[in-house]
């Protein structure tokens, strides 16, 4: 069955977009992650033009989040005040985002700086995090004990910095400055790559702040939903490039994938949540690292280039 | 030499003018987009018309079809080798291409004229690809190789053809034509160019219109995001949260 997109102009499967929504939610619900570096390139692979699909996977980003930070709420698996933090921060690191964008964009490498920043981000974290897992793995089966719970005295220097704070939901007493930085951060990557910055926050506050995993994800996904919606509307009044009809068929999807996949993440093993992450991150910078690599086999493409009157 | 060939044959195409009149049609002058458009093909009908005085030609008519869609600024780049990775370096602009241009004819073009006549009239779509108004030259040909891939990826898409078999004749004088539209051709106004040739020289032309535009829920939808952009994206918003609550709801089993 196919349906026509109004904004982007083009018709499309509605199964195939139900179950692509299905496929990125379930993944977006198992990691508290909001997808939309997933999601992107997909609607770009099928056709529909590239400002469209960023601007519109926002919407579903949205929706399977708030799905996510209600069932957190109801299970007290949201920490507040880390999470208002975070956006405090990720605002300002998105107006610092955009200004970078515009410049980059005026040097006419826009290009190759969000390659390059795909690939590095996305291979130095999925293999830090592999890292930590396979050793992980490994002293569980010598019999050790996983020291991944923070044990008395056990901190790094920069928590102990001046303005600490207690965070009580995710049993931490620590600076708030490095986790302004750590906010600031996400928002610049967020506005500069189009992604929610969720795959950054969880392996952050996990071996940064050593919060426990349930907390983690309820958190992301609420810093998720606040950065986005900003995303979405910013994206409707500046591009115009929303478009209603693909933005439900996305969200229909997702909601339910995002459903199950929260269910199986609670099952899940913390080490086997962290192992399967990082594979997810790696695969994909491995995916962006080989397109720049590769001798493409079409070495010309085209872009419309927008005409402002 | 060559300007006195020129002029000949502008002279032989104005002694000939009048003698052939081309009438044609159009099936659809206003193609709808509702919510299962996926392309559509509209018919051109055509005739022949001779008075008198119209001298027997010794062979048959020629006709070729030109379609083009509404203009887009296009950008071709080219990736290439920078060190170990592949960027895009050169690139060429098309500041008018049409988004859609097909061509069809009732026979070969290189059949039907000569190559002179067809860059100058632009006729064929090689010809308008390669004229010089289509994009800005580069020394040493450099522009041909961003043509000649504007034409593949815009063909892979279906939106730049040519096809010799265009174009049927139904009798002497008459004759139809089908213009495929992708269901990728974007909204916006269309020209449909009929041109008659016999024995190499173009006798008659003319120009129809044809509007693909979106309508109903469509049309709405791309009015409001347009007009009220604030409320749309605010709308939409809405949406997306009302729908992670109802999830929400629906699957609240623990």
């Amino acid at each position: 069955m196919q349906i026509y997109l109004p904004i982007a102009e083009m018709p499309v499967s509605v199964l195939l977009i139900l179950g692509m929504g299905a496929a990125v939610g379930f993944i977006s619900g198992l990691f508290g992650i909001g997808g939309g570096f997933l999601m992107t390139p997909l609607l770009i692979f099928l056709g529909i033009p590239p400002a469209v699909a960023v601007a519109t996977q926002s919407a579903q980003i949205v929706a399977s989040s708030t799905t996510s930070v209600l069932g957190a709420i109801r299970r007290d698996a949201l920490d507040h005040k880390l999470g208002a933090i975070l956006v405090a921060g990720g605002f300002v690191g998105s107006a610092l985002g955009v200004w970078f964008f515009a410049a980059a964009r005026r040097a006419g490498q826009l290009d190759l700086v969000i390659v390059v920043s795909y690939v590095t981000l996305f291979t130095v974290v999925g293999s830090l995090m592999l890292k930590e897992s396979i050793r992980e793995f490994w002293t569980k089966r010598k019999g050790g004990t996983v020291r991944l719970r923070r044990q008395a005295g056990e901190h790094a220097s920069y928590l102990g910095w001046p303005l600490r704070m207690r965070f009580y939901r995710s049993k931490l007493y620590v600076s708030v400055i490095p986790i302004l930085l750590l906010s600031l951060f996400i928002g610049f990557a967020g506005a500069l790559l189009g992604i929610g910055g969720g795959f950054i926050v969880v392996p952050a506050l996990l071996y940064i702040f050593r919060v426990p995993t349930t907390v983690v994800v309820g958190t992301s996904q609420f810093q998720i939903v606040c950065t986005t919606l900003v995303a979405l509307v910013l994206h409707a009044v500046t591009n115009q490039a929303v478009d209603m009809v693909l933005a439900i068929l996305l969200i229909i999807g997702g909601v339910f994938g995002a459903q199950f996949g929260a269910r199986m993440g609670r099952n899940l093993r913390a080490e086997l949540f962290r192992f399967l992450l990082a594979i997810l991150l790696l695969a994909v910078g491995l995916r962006f690292a080989l397109e720049l690599v590769i001798e493409p086999q079409e070495p010309f493409s085209i872009t419309v280039q927008e005409l402002r009157e | 030499m060559r300007t006195l060939w020129l002029l000949l044959i502008t002279l032989a195409s104005i002694s000939s003018a009048p003698a052939e009149t081309l009438i044609t049609s159009l099936s659809n002058h206003r193609v709808l987009i509702n919510s299962n458009y996926t392309g559509t093909s509209i018919a051109v009908f055509g005739a022949i018309e001779r008075d008198a005085q119209t001298v027997a030609r010794a062979t048959g008519y020629d006709v070729v079809v030109t379609v083009r869609g509404p203009r887009q600024f296009l950008v071709v780049r080219e990736r290439e080798r920078l060190g170990p990775v592949w960027i895009n370096q050169e690139q060429q602009k098309f500041p008018q291409a049409p988004a859609y241009l097909s061509v069809l004819t009732s026979r070969s073009i290189d059949e039907i004229t000569s190559v002179q006549l067809r860059q100058r009239q632009q006729i064929g779509l090689r010809a308008i690809i390669n004229s010089p108004v289509f994009t800005n030259e580069r020394g040493a040909g450099a522009d041909r190789d961003f043509r000649e891939a504007l034409y593949r990826l815009k063909a892979q898409e279906g939106l730049y053809l040519e096809d010799e078999r265009g174009v049927t004749f139904l009798t002497p004088d008459i004759f139809r034509a089908s213009i495929p539209l992708p269901a990728t051709a974007p909204p916006g106004e269309y020209n449909v160019e009929v041109t008659l040739f016999a024995d190499t020289v173009i006798l008659a032309s003319t120009i129809t219109h044809f509007e693909l535009v979106k309508t109903g829920f469509e049309e709405q939808v791309g009015a409001v995001a347009r007009d009220w952009s604030l409320l749309y994206g605010l709308a939409t918003a809405l949406i997306a949260i009302f729908f992670g609550w109802l999830a929400n709801m629906i699957f609240r089993r623990d």
